[in-house]
């Protein structure tokens, strides 16, 4: 199991448009994929799950990877929270 | 044998709303709700069922979806459409689509339920979040579930109806019109709406009787209640007496045998005791009434209203859909001319986009949607030219206002024509462009217009309710919604008159042609060629055949000097008194 901080860089947070980024990109993948945040552990290969996440910029979100393939799926998951979701 | 006078008088069981489409029918309630999304926590038995019917919703969800999306994408901000692919992706969420089921196969509830139940927590979660961009999102997700529910309930609806139901509620969309009188519905009966709601519109086209605009026939009537649609009078009779029952199955079979009678002018021409010829045209809302124009005499096909393709699919069609569409309903109609009315979304037809419009009758519809969709209007245009290669199509463009309008449509019609050209396909290069004239503006412009185009046809439908500033479909309202204002027929005949330039062809395909008060009025107007529901042609060839063409004249001569509604009533009625010209509420 992976279990890694990121934190939110961009400066319209988590909004729809990563979410449904995040949700296509664990999607690829076989292993299981949490985040968790204020409590709050969400499934990070349901769409809805993860729309209810609330995370404006500077915010730190928990991310876990667990199964075979973990180590890809956190490489490709955490690069594009690194990456500020590509936006600015 | 009493009169209907009497009948109604004597009756305290009635309740009295618009006669939207003719005939008489004794069925049973069935209670269509749908205003208010209500859901029941009702037991199963069968998994296996409840499974597959939520499978079906959920592909049923997505089309529709999809249909939304390919429209709008070229619309919407990034974010929006965002908003739209996170909806389609929740139709595809593995997560909630595993706990949905898995709910259902342990709680053992409608699968509406367990939807709306899940869904919901998620809605509670968003609510509760400190950010109000998150309590928003909350909003986004009641369509998606509201979507779902609706399509599980709709199987649940469609699998109640039987041959035998009349369906009352409180209204209905084009859509569950179409569903539901595919499911074989007796009658309509509803609280809301006028004489030229959509609902009322497909219900004569499909010759189905209806009521509309009680107001509170949902209040009055209980599931399997025995009811009495009178769609000649605008009465529904509730639980009748044998008195009631015995009087209206006789005027139902009175009824069958005349529309059997009227058969006999169906090779007749339509033409006046002085020899005025009068061409009657249908309009056509479901490709399913090829078979009743045919048979109504109809002299070819004066309105087609396209938009009901994308009810019927709730998909967009493709360029080859209609084309093969366009093409087996013109050579079902050969020689004679199918007129085919360019998509007409916007304002009541189709709520597509998202985005709400404060005022959507004054807003995004008709041509103005469709230039501001080119990929829209070009595969319609395109699917039109392919089908022409009979030369007995012509295409017309709705809700015209400006030259500048007609000028751009003309451009975009060559563009294509340009393209088939160089791809070698066969089309009718002269194929007829019209408009119609509903927009008070082109009313006004109806001469340098109709110079413009091959042929313009007035609907009256909008023009009444531009002319008038009244929304058809408010009751509070629809009183101001005079057919036979004196704007109106003044408007009409202005139309008539500038409009009248050898070589192009006036028609007449509102409603109002429907009404039999109105066809000697307009025939007295200058008009030669009426639209109408194919239904409705036999009654109209029948009074026809019964005018004067001369006294028409006069007729309506005096109907344009009038000044308030009531005195032009006044003068039809009279009319068809002195003329000794039943009409068709009369005879049955």
């Amino acid at each position: 199991m992976i279990e890694t901080k990121v934190e939110i860089k961009n400066k319209a947070g988590l909004h729809t448009r990563p979410a449904a980024t995040i949700v296509k990109l664990a999607s690829k993948y076989k292993c299981d994929f949490y985040l968790t945040k204020d409590g709050l552990h969400i499934n990070g290969k349901s769409i809805i799950g993860v729309m209810t996440l609330a995370a404006e910029m500077g915010s730190e979100i928990t991310l876990t990877f667990d199964g075979p393939d973990e180590k890809e799926a956190a490489e490709e998951i955490v690069d594009f929270f690194n990456r500020g979701f590509d936006e600015p | 044998m009493k009169s209907f006078k009497q009948i109604y008088k004597e009756a305290t069981n009635k309740i009295q709303g618009i006669a939207a489409a003719p005939g008489i029918v004794i069925g049973k309630v069935y209670l269509f709700t749908k205003d208010k999304i209500e859901v029941t926590d009702g037991e199963i038995t069968d998994f296996e069922e409840a499974k597959q019917n939520l499978h079906e919703a959920i592909k049923q969800s997505k089309k529709e979806l999809n249909k939304v999306f390919a429209f709008a994408r070229e619309k919407m901000g990034e974010e929006r459409a965002a908003i739209f692919e996170a909806q389609m992706m929740i139709l595809d969420d593995p997560i909630l689509i595993e706990t949905i089921e898995k709910r259902i196969e342990q709680e053992k509830k409608l699968p509406e339920y367990i939807v709306f139940d899940e869904i919901s927590k998620y809605q509670d979660m968003m609510k509760h979040s400190t950010e109000p961009y998150i309590k928003e999102r909350a909003n986004d997700i009641e369509d998606i579930k509201n979507r779902i529910i609706r399509n599980l309930q709709k199987k649940r609806w469609q699998s109640k109806i039987t041959h035998e139901s009349i369906v009352v509620s409180n209204m209905l969309t084009p859509a569950d019109t179409l569903l539901l009188s595919r499911s074989n519905v007796k009658g309509f009966v509803t609280d809301h709406g006028g004489l030229t709601s959509h609902a009322a519109i497909i219900s004569r086209s499909l010759n189905i009787p209806a009521v509309v605009g009680t107001h509170n026939i949902t209040k009055q009537v209980k599931e399997n209640d025995i009811i009495i649609v009178d769609g000649f009078h605008g009465y529904v009779i509730i639980n009748p007496t044998k008195e009631q029952l015995k009087f209206f199955t006789e005027k139902y079979e009175h009824h069958v045998q005349l529309q059997k009678g009227l058969e006999e002018f169906k090779d007749k021409p339509a033409v006046t005791t002085d020899g005025r010829v009068i061409k009657l045209y249908a309009n056509v809302d479901v490709t399913g009434e090829i078979d009743l124009v045919i048979t109504s005499g109809a002299n070819g096909i004066g309105l087609y209203r396209t938009e009901q393709i994308l009810e019927e699919l709730s998909e967009f069609p493709t360029e080859e859909e209609q084309v093969k569409l366009y093409t087996n309903l013109s050579s079902r109609i050969y020689p004679n001319i199918l007129t085919i009315r360019a998509f007409d979304i916007g304002g009541d037809k189709l709520r597509l986009f998202d985005y709400a419009e404060s005022n959507p009758f004054l807003g995004l519809r008709g041509i103005r949607l469709l230039f501001e969709n080119p990929v829209l209007f070009k595969t319609q245009i395109r699917a039109v030219l392919k089908a022409s290669h009979n030369k007995n199509i012509q295409f017309m463009l709705p809700m015209i206002s400006t030259m500048a309008e007609i000028k751009k449509a003309q451009s975009i019609i060559n563009e294509c024509k340009a393209e088939l050209k160089k791809e070698k396909i066969p089309f009718d290069n002269h194929l007829k462009v019209g408009i119609m004239i509903e927009v008070p503006a082109a009313a006004v412009m109806t001469k340098e217009f109709a110079e413009e185009v091959d042929f313009i046809s007035v609907g009256t439908n909008d023009l009444i309710q531009y002319l008038m500033a009244v929304d058809r479909g408010n009751d509070l309202v629809s009183d101001l919604y005079q057919e036979f204002s004196p704007a109106v027929i003044r408007t009409l005949k202005h139309i008539v008159t500038e409009g009248s330039i050898p070589g192009k062809e006036i028609s007449f395909c509102g409603e109002m042609a429907a009404d039999t008060l109105a066809i000697p009025l307009l025939i007295g107007l200058g008009y030669t060629s009426l639209s109408m529901s194919p239904s409705t042609i036999p009654y109209a060839k029948r009074i026809i055949r019964h005018l004067n063409y001369e006294r028409t004249v006069k007729l309506a001569a005096e109907c344009v000097n009038c000044i308030n509604e009531k005195d032009i009533v006044n003068k039809l009625e009279k009319f068809f008194k002195d003329h000794n010209i039943t009409r068709t509420r009369h005879i049955i």
